[in-house]
């Protein structure tokens, strides 16, 4: 394996000429076949530590395998683009963990295999999640040298005090150090992700943070509510009574508090924890939300697609195995990590797409429904029943010549809302079937 | 179909012993063994003279020739004894020791064969076994009646004492004399009944059987010396129970030379055969082509099939004077085979023996389908179960809410979770039970009502239907007289809760140093819900607690009702005591608060007696109710989630706007723990 510093520009130099050979990137987008395209999830498990709140897959590596993991990464994708069969890789994903931690040239190797048997074309978002410690920040030119064109940047909080509490290993002053550069590789393609809802956080000091943030960051801001996730050291602080969480009240106020500001300073919420200008959205997330393929590479990574490569018609929801070496194992064994696979019911499916579309301020448009379902139109499902018509009487639904969407207010409030969308698209499906017993739902 | 061939196979699980364990594993899946079986039943009892045909006992190798066994070599009796103090082991023993069934280990409460009764270890309907004796070279026919031991079951036990000359009263060696010991004792006294008292569980590390003789002694004033100390679960002592059952009970009375004349004291209904009517004969003799009258509706029947309860049917030639089996005579529907009633000859007409009072249903509650269009199938459900629980009362009902119904009536709230439990599992029903209430009396001082309902006093099972006072010169409740037994320790909390819902005491004892006796009469509603859970909770699982029926008295009843959003929900009415009306109504907002999820929206639950609002509580609004990061891999997870919510959505009842979950309608009435 080639491992010089000139390679990635090499790289970049090659990729360019092989998009322009191979397939247009308009080309490849406007194909209405969803079979065509996915998006490309890599997982890079390893962290330095452990914060307190995360309970997602991540290893505190003994030794360094970081060679092993990049050729294991190289080699999933291969197995499982060949697979997919797309003909087109739309966006990739590197996230972790801390995929900041891997050296730039797992970047380059990664997206070098990609276009090896996909069109990735140099316009395709390639975003990495950034760790904003000085080491992250060093690699960070690397980094868009070997091929990422954006950067997510894990700021968290601008207070060092919260940042010690959630066991983040940056500063606040090391973060903003990280924005500017990250800023000066790729303008207007870094997003920030700040943290609300700490402990001990007041509506006061969030919303002074958020000013404050909003004065650095560039054109993309997600903001999450802290979430307690079983398992972590914070729930246990939280059940043992050592540490409050702020009250719904509060993180509601905050929430609403934070839209309005970002909306006043030219950001568009575009999806719940999710604020973009100037047209910065974050194409890999959305073609989550949009219900589109992808494909998850890595220790426990998630993928979404049809495996034509295997004659399989029906999308399937696969996970790789969550261990990383036995991961790495199973992929020097059989070339993947697929630890499952459960086919989706053409139901399934549609419950998918209804619950993330939903997410997005746009929701789901009539033309994407009908991508899914074209048998049966929003109106038809959901628009004849009493609990939907309640929601969009009480103002926090909207189904009109667009199609199904949460008002300002009802998108807060989005998770009371979809049980009673799931409920209505189960049982109309229900009555369909009982109606018409020949009528062809499944793919 | 398939349903009805698992109820006739669970009722006939055995002929051949050895095919008990696989038989009992297969009963829910292998129908269409259930059908096969059933063929060779009947062809066995149609053909002569093979009927005791059984290869795994003792007895079955002879002949039986029930014409052997007169009334001096019969005893009938039956085990009585508080909840778990090992009524059901016991009967297990006896029978394997009998050779009724062969002795493996697996034999656990064999006569509890309902599902409902091995899942909570109780027996809800009463069986019968015949048992086959050696006694000082005599052959005995022993008929073992094993009875329920909960209050709610108590009639059944009374029915049972009917067909029986004595009883084995058990009292567990650790526990001692319990308040359904009591209960028990007393029918069995008051039946002028042969009482043997047996300690069991004498192999308990704290067990102390000589303290258990002195309570039964200083109780039931029988002498320390007739207690027998037993180990049911081990086996110990338990021939001499079989010894004293012979020596101690007197055979039943009735010679075979007088008329037929037999009591039916139970009765199942079988799909396929009918009514199976369990009799005591009290003289004369029976057997297949007989003529048969029932005293109550004067109908004649052909008897086709008589048989010892072993405890499976066990058809025989006859029946005798003083023995104990059942009586197959092509009665189509359960009300022909009236508990109580007297069955003679056509030829022969004899005087009808006393009857049994009908059970009365104290516990009254809607039930509805879940969904209207399950509307025929629950109620061909209940059809069916009623057919063997002849103590439940069906009604019509409808609500706004929840639609068409029925308001049954059951003999208490075990009664009424065993009823609703039974439909579950044997008929896969889903119903939304609202919450139970007691039936009121009202004596009315309107002559219009009067004359409307045909009488002055009127009884009430729908809240919904209270009479209002202007109308009314007088409101009745049921009272109940309760026995408490408990460790001293705890009689100050206990007289605190019996004070709380309006309990008089009416007596205490010392039955020992330091158990204590007490005597409270209570309205019926009052302890109709929660009073034992509570109970048992103060007293750590140590105090007991059982009612008999106190007749009626007059209170300051109003009604309640419980507003959501300002709309009243007709399925939370309540009458109450005005006294406790502040007290309740703010215990059932806060309860029905913790039973209704949070929604989009301010949820108001009130109490109101007519206009006027007595209790409050806000159910908050969601003000943020989203997940924050959902991405590739938080699909799976977060759509699980969705999916169970919105099977829960489908499964909640809409009361205007608002959704609330069916146990919401009888948690209501449960009253929290201070």
């Amino acid at each position: 394996m080639i491992r010089s510093t000139c390679f990635p520009v090499l790289f970049r130099v090659l990729r360019r000429f092989f998009s322009e050979v191979r397939t247009d990137v308009r080309e490849c987008a406007s194909k209405p076949d969803l079979t065509q395209e996915a998006s490309l999830y890599v997982h890079w498990p390893y962290c330095l530590r452990r914060c307190s709140y995360c309970n997602f897959n991540k290893y505190i590596p003994k030794e360094n395998k970081d060679n092993i993991m990049t050729e294991c990464l190289q080699r999933e994708t291969e197995t499982l683009l060949q697979l997919s069969q797309v003909s087109c890789i739309t966006s990739v994903f590197f996230g972790g963990g801390t995929p900041s931690l891997a050296d730039p040239s797992t970047i380059s190797a990664v997206l070098e295999t990609v276009s090896k048997q996909a069109s990735l074309s140099d316009q395709a978002e390639v975003t990495l999640e950034v760790n904003p410690t000085p080491a992250g920040k060093m690699k960070l030119e690397e980094f868009h040298l070997a091929g990422a064109n954006r950067f997510s940047i894990g700021v968290q909080s601008l207070r060092d005090k919260d940042l010690r509490s959630l066991g983040r290993d940056h500063s606040s002053h090391e973060a903003l150090q990280t924005i500017e550069e990250a800023r000066r590789l790729c303008p207007g393609r870094v997003s920030v992700d700040v943290m609300f809802g700490l402990p001990k956080q007041t509506a006061e000091s969030w919303e002074k943070q958020l000013s404050e943030l909003l004065t650095v960051c560039d054109d993309h801001v997600s903001l999450y509510q802290l979430t307690l996730e079983r398992g972590t050291q914070l729930f246990k602080q939280v059940q043992s009574g050592g540490v409050s969480m702020p009250a719904e009240e509060v993180t509601a106020e905050m929430y609403q508090h934070a839209r309005e500001t970002l909306h006043q300073h030219g950001f568009v919420q575009y999806e719940v924890s999710n604020f973009a200008r100037n047209n910065s959205e974050s194409r890999h997330n959305l073609s989550y939300w949009r219900g589109k393929q992808y494909i998850g590479v890595g220790p426990g990574a998630h993928g979404r697609f049809v495996p034509l490569g295997e004659g399989v018609v029906a999308r399937e929801a696969r996970t790789q195995t969550l261990e990383p070496d036995v991961w790495i194992r199973e992929v020097q064994q059989m070339g993947h990590g697929t630890r499952r696979r459960i086919q989706l019911g053409r139901l399934d499916l549609l419950e998918e797409v209804l619950v993330m579309g939903m997410r997005m301020t746009d929701g789901i448009s009539h033309k994407h429904w009908e991508l899914f379902c074209p048998q049966m139109n929003l109106h038809e499902v959901f628009g004849e029943s009493m609990r939907v018509q309640e929601l969009l009487l009480g103002g926090q639904l909207i189904l009109d010549d667009r199609g199904l969407r949460c008002s300002w207010n009802g998108l807060g409030l989005l998770d009371s809302i979809l049980p009673t969308l799931l409920a209505e698209l189960q049982g109309h499906r229900c009555r369909q079937l009982k109606k018409y017993p020949d009528l062809q739902w499944r793919l | 179909m398939s349903v009805c061939l698992v109820t006739r196979f669970c009722q006939t699980s055995s002929i051949l012993s050895q095919f008990k364990i696989c038989i009992r594993k297969s009963q829910r899946y292998n129908s269409s063994y259930a059908v096969s079986r059933h063929r060779w039943i009947q062809s066995l009892s149609v053909l002569p003279g093979i009927t005791f045909r059984r290869t795994s006992t003792q007895a079955d190798k002879d002949s039986v020739d029930l014409s052997k066994f007169p009334a001096d070599r019969i005893r009938n009796f039956c085990i009585i004894a508080h909840i778990d103090h090992g009524k059901s082991t016991l009967a297990d023993r006896l029978l394997e020791m009998t050779g009724a069934i062969a002795k493996t280990e697996k034999n656990k409460q064999v006569l509890d064969k309902l599902q409902v009764e091995r899942e909570r270890g109780i027996t809800v309907k009463a069986q019968t076994a015949s048992l086959f004796y050696n006694y000082e070279g005599e052959q005995y026919l022993l008929n073992l009646i094993d009875t329920p031991g909960h209050v709610d079951f108590s009639y059944e036990v009374s029915r049972s004492l009917s067909a029986c000359q004595g009883v084995l009263l058990i009292v567990d060696a650790n526990q001692g004399v319990q308040a359904q010991t009591v209960a028990n004792f007393y029918l069995a006294f008051e039946a002028q009944l042969s009482i043997i008292p047996v300690i069991n569980k004498i192999d308990l590390k704290n067990a102390d059987p000589g303290r258990v003789e002195s309570q039964i002694e200083k109780v039931f004033d029988i002498p320390a010396e007739e207690c027998i100390r037993i180990s049911a679960k081990l086996g110990t002592n338990v021939e001499k129970v079989l010894q004293a059952v012979v020596e101690r009970i007197p055979p039943p009375a009735g010679s075979i030379d007088e008329p037929f004349k037999a009591l039916v004291f139970d009765s199942n209904f079988d799909h396929y055969r009918g009514v199976v009517a369990n009799i005591a004969v009290f003289g004369g003799r029976v057997k297949k082509g007989d003529k048969m009258v029932s005293a109550h509706l004067r109908k004649t029947y052909e008897v086709n099939e008589v048989g010892l309860l072993r405890p499976d049917e066990f058809p025989t030639q006859k029946l005798f004077a003083g023995q104990v089996g059942y009586i197959i005579a092509g009665m189509k529907d359960v009300k022909e085979a009236q508990i109580g009633d007297t069955l003679f000859l056509q030829e022969q007409q004899v005087e009808a023996l006393p009857g049994f009072k009908p059970a009365k249903p104290m516990v009254f509650a809607g039930m509805y389908p879940m969904d209207q269009s399950e509307y025929q199938g629950l109620r061909s459900a209940i059809e069916r179960l009623t057919l063997n629980d002849s103590s439940v009362t069906v009604q019509k009902d409808s609500s706004l809410a929840l639609g068409a119904g029925w308001r049954l009536g059951f003999l208490g709230l075990l009664h009424m979770e065993v009823f609703n439990q039974r439909l579950e599992q044997e008929y896969n029903a889903s119903v939304i039970v609202t919450a139970p209430t007691v039936p009121y009396k009202a004596v009315l001082s309107s002559a219009k009502l009067i004359k409307e309902h045909g009488s002055e006093e009127i009884t009430i099972v729908n809240p919904a239907q209270f009479p209002e006072r202007s109308v009314v010169s007088e409101y009745l409740e049921p009272m109940v007289l309760g026995t408490i037994l408990a460790p001293d320790a705890y009689t100050g909390k206990i007289m605190s809760l019996c004070l709380d819902r309006r309990g008089v005491q009416k007596n205490m004892v010392y039955i020992d140093d330091q158990r204590v006796m007490m005597k409270y009469l209570f309205p019926l509603n009052e302890i109709v819900v929660d009073f034992y859970d509570l109970l048992k909770s103060l007293s750590s699982g140590y105090a007991s607690f059982d009612y008999e029926n106190a007749g009626y008295e007059a209170a300051d009843l109003i009604k309640m009702d419980l507003l959501l959003n300002g709309r009243p929900v007709e399925e939370l009415t309540t009458i109450v005591h005005r006294e406790r009306a502040y007290t309740m109504g703010k215990a059932m907002c806060e309860r029905l608060k913790d039973s209704i999820p949070r929604q989009m929206f301010e949820i108001a639950v009130q109490a109101a007696v007519g206009n006027k609002v007595i209790a409050r509580e806000t159910i908050k609004a969601y003000r943020k109710n989203v997940l924050a990061k959902c991405y590739g891999g938080d699909i799976t997870r977060k759509m699980k989630l969705l999916k169970k919510q919105a099977e829960g959505k489908k499964k909640m009842r809409r009361i205007g706007n608002v959704d609330v979950p069916k146990d919401a309608f009888i948690n209501v009435l449960k009253r929290k723990e201070k």
